[in-house]
């Protein structure tokens, strides 16, 4: 039972945090439509920024805010530089030119901050556990993981849904043409949109910085889950991003804790024990053929003609 | 004269360089340079095999180097079992990646566009994970192939220069049924495909079948790269087929020219060069490897190739 709890809140924080990254790259595929690759970059340099400017300052929180700013700022760099040369263009040559970022970004870190990985290490008052059922502790910071992505999760729909700039956002991305013609300033909207995906990314990185060790090329396998994320749930859609997400977290996370035990049940242990690593990495992207398979669109594709 | 345009004295440039590289090598010691090339070649018939379905076919595979890694532990494996004869394990090589191709391209084709890029991207990552699972063959760390191929005396594999000479014969003669193939009914139906599905259906080509017959044969193209790969390496291991490595693949046949015969061996030899050329000059190549890249995409459209044929015309 305790494990069970433990195993599923798991899965919901990996889940949220796995949404906070797709979430940035739906918005950039879904209304810029850019393939970008690079996106695990961003996460990474999150996760840089966090360790490094906390321990200038001492500080986790005002570490893990100025690192959100500095990928908000990086990210609306990388745009105006790079990318935006980039719309309008083959996906095939969105895939090359992330492709080429992705190398860049990981050889300066490796100039930067060296090859080996650097410590996040958490404030006393983030290790706690914390009582969330009678006789079950969890721990705090996976706690605190959980409330800020639910947070950005609605502040991001409200943003969307209900705001101008988030009807500016959706519109341009049924007709770029339309809206520039309407006198809306596209250039900066676009901007602003993939600054806002580079600072979840950001925020996704710096937060699992503390859990994992911050290292070259982290960005990589999580990327690919994004992406997993993202055409499962269907491209542009935040609604799918979230719900595949949460559903790719606890897949995830609870194949990883009970899929061996399940298996030694039907094979021997011997087997068992070398197929089960090989087979929980393996279940998302059964789940995604799977998905592709019977539904070309996504679960939720989002309402565009 | 006046149809011998640059990039074709490029590329016979090129051919020419490539045959005369073992004599290069031999009278001038540099046994390094032979080594070198003979990855490239093997890369650039991966890249080749890549640019068939992608060039000519509009299928966009970002998960080709699973058959990389599929040719390479059929190798691997069967001399682990004791089966060294090369007439068994590269025919075994080929079918399994023909296997594969079959059954992934059947449920790939269901997508088209981004989603293909994905799935195919997923099928590999799965063939990887599955690599990585094989406790008997080395898991993560991977087979050591201690007994190249052997093919009976006809060649010998661990001659450097007889295994140059099979690989570059295995490169030359895949670009040449790329060519008959892109030349043929067969070849013509399918890029008629990549411009317009609809209109070759409503003629009455059945479209998925013809696009699959040409994954399966660009898959068993690869695995062949695969199964020289393992004997060049002399091992075999799951991040042959990490998504990066398929990542590689494209930025060669891009590089080089997508949907001409022989871009991608140009883009091979520049790219694994390039990437040679940097990494002697300073630790930190890719900081200059990336950057480039996306000044090629951005500037360079139609890759070397398309960049030579300007030339030629201007």
């Amino acid at each position: 039972m305790l494990l069970v709890v433990e195993q599923f809140l798991n899965g919901l924080q990996f889940g949220l945090l796995l949404f906070l990254l797709a979430a940035g790259l739906t918005l950039v595929f879904g209304i810029m439509d850019l393939v970008n690759l690079a996106h695990g970059s961003l996460y990474m340099m999150g996760a840089y920024f966090a360790a490094t400017f906390a321990a200038w300052t001492g500080s986790f929180l005002l570490g893990a805010l100025l690192a959100l700013g500095a990928t908000l700022i990086l990210g609306i760099v990388l745009e105006m530089s790079a990318l935006r040369h980039l719309y309008g263009r083959d996906h095939l040559d969105h895939v090359l030119a992330t492709f080429g970022l992705i190398l860049f970004f990981n050889e300066a870190v490796r100039l930067i901050w060296g090859p080996a990985g650097l410590a996040l290490p958490l404030p006393a008052w983030l290790t706690v556990p914390v009582p969330i059922l009678p006789g079950i502790h969890y721990p705090a910071y996976r706690l605190a993981i959980i409330v800020v992505a639910l947070l950005v999760a609605l502040l991001l729909y409200l943003g969307v849904m209900r705001t101008r700039i988030g009807m500016l956002i959706r519109a341009g991305a049924s007709n770029r043409d339309m809206i520039g013609a309407l006198g809306i300033n596209i250039k900066l909207l676009y901007t602003l949109v993939f600054g806002l995906g580079a600072a979840l990314a950001g925020l996704a990185g710096l937060m699992q910085a503390p859990i994992l060790t911050v290292q070259i090329g982290m960005g990589e396998n999580i990327l690919i889950l994004a992406f997993v994320i993202i055409v499962i749930g269907g491209i542009g859609s935040i609604r799918g991003a979230f719900l595949a997400a949460i559903f790719v977290g606890m897949i995830d996370t609870l194949g990883r804790a009970f899929l061996p035990n399940l298996l030694r049940q039907v094979l021997s242990g011997a087997a068992a024990s070398t197929a089960a690593p090989a087979l929980s990495s393996m279940l998302i992207y059964l789940l995604m053929a799977v998905v592709l398979v019977v539904r070309p669109e996504g679960l939720f594709p989002a309402n565009r003609r | 004269m006046k149809s011998l345009t640059v990039s074709k004295a490029v590329t016979a440039l090129m051919l020419a360089g490539l045959v005369l590289l073992p004599l290069y090598s031999q009278l001038s010691g540099n046994i390094f340079i032979l080594t070198l090339f003979t990855r490239i070649i093997i890369l650039a018939l991966a890249a080749a095999s890549l640019n068939l379905i992608m060039g000519f076919g509009g299928m966009m595979s970002f998960g080709h180097a699973a058959y990389l890694g599929i040719g390479g532990y059929a190798v691997g494996m069967l001399a682990q079992e004791g089966v060294g004869s090369g007439f068994i394990q590269f025919p075994v090589a080929l079918a399994a990646s023909a296997i594969y191709g079959l059954v992934i391209g059947a449920l790939s084709l269901r997508t088209r566009g981004v989603y293909f890029i994905m799935i195919t991207l997923a099928f590999a990552q799965m063939a990887y994970y599955v690599a990585s699972g094989l406790a008997r063959y080395g898991g993560d760390d991977g087979l050591t192939v201690y007994k190249r191929s052997d093919f009976s005396g006809l060649i010998d594999l661990s001659n450097r220069t007889q295994f140059y000479y099979l690989c570059l014969a295995c490169l030359l003669g895949v670009i040449f049924l790329i060519w008959r193939i892109v030349n043929s009914r067969f070849g013509l139906v399918v890029q008629g495909l990549r411009s317009n599905e609809q209109r070759m259906q409503a003629i009455g080509f059945p479209a998925k079948r013809y696009k699959l017959v040409c994954f399966v044969i660009s898959g068993t193209m690869c695995g062949l790269a695969g199964a020289l790969l393992a004997n060049n390496t002399d091992f075999v291991s799951p991040a042959v087929m990490y998504w990066t490595r398929s990542g590689d693949l494209m930025v060669m046949v891009i590089l080089g020219g997508m949907g001409t015969l022989f871009g991608p061996v140009v883009g091979a030899v520049v790219y694994l060069l390039l990437e040679e050329f940097l990494s002697q000059l300073t630790e930190y190549w890719a900081l200059i490897m990336g950057p480039l890249l996306l000044l090629i995409v951005l500037f360079g459209r139609g890759g070397i190739m398309g960049l030579l044929g300007r030339i030629g015309r201007g």
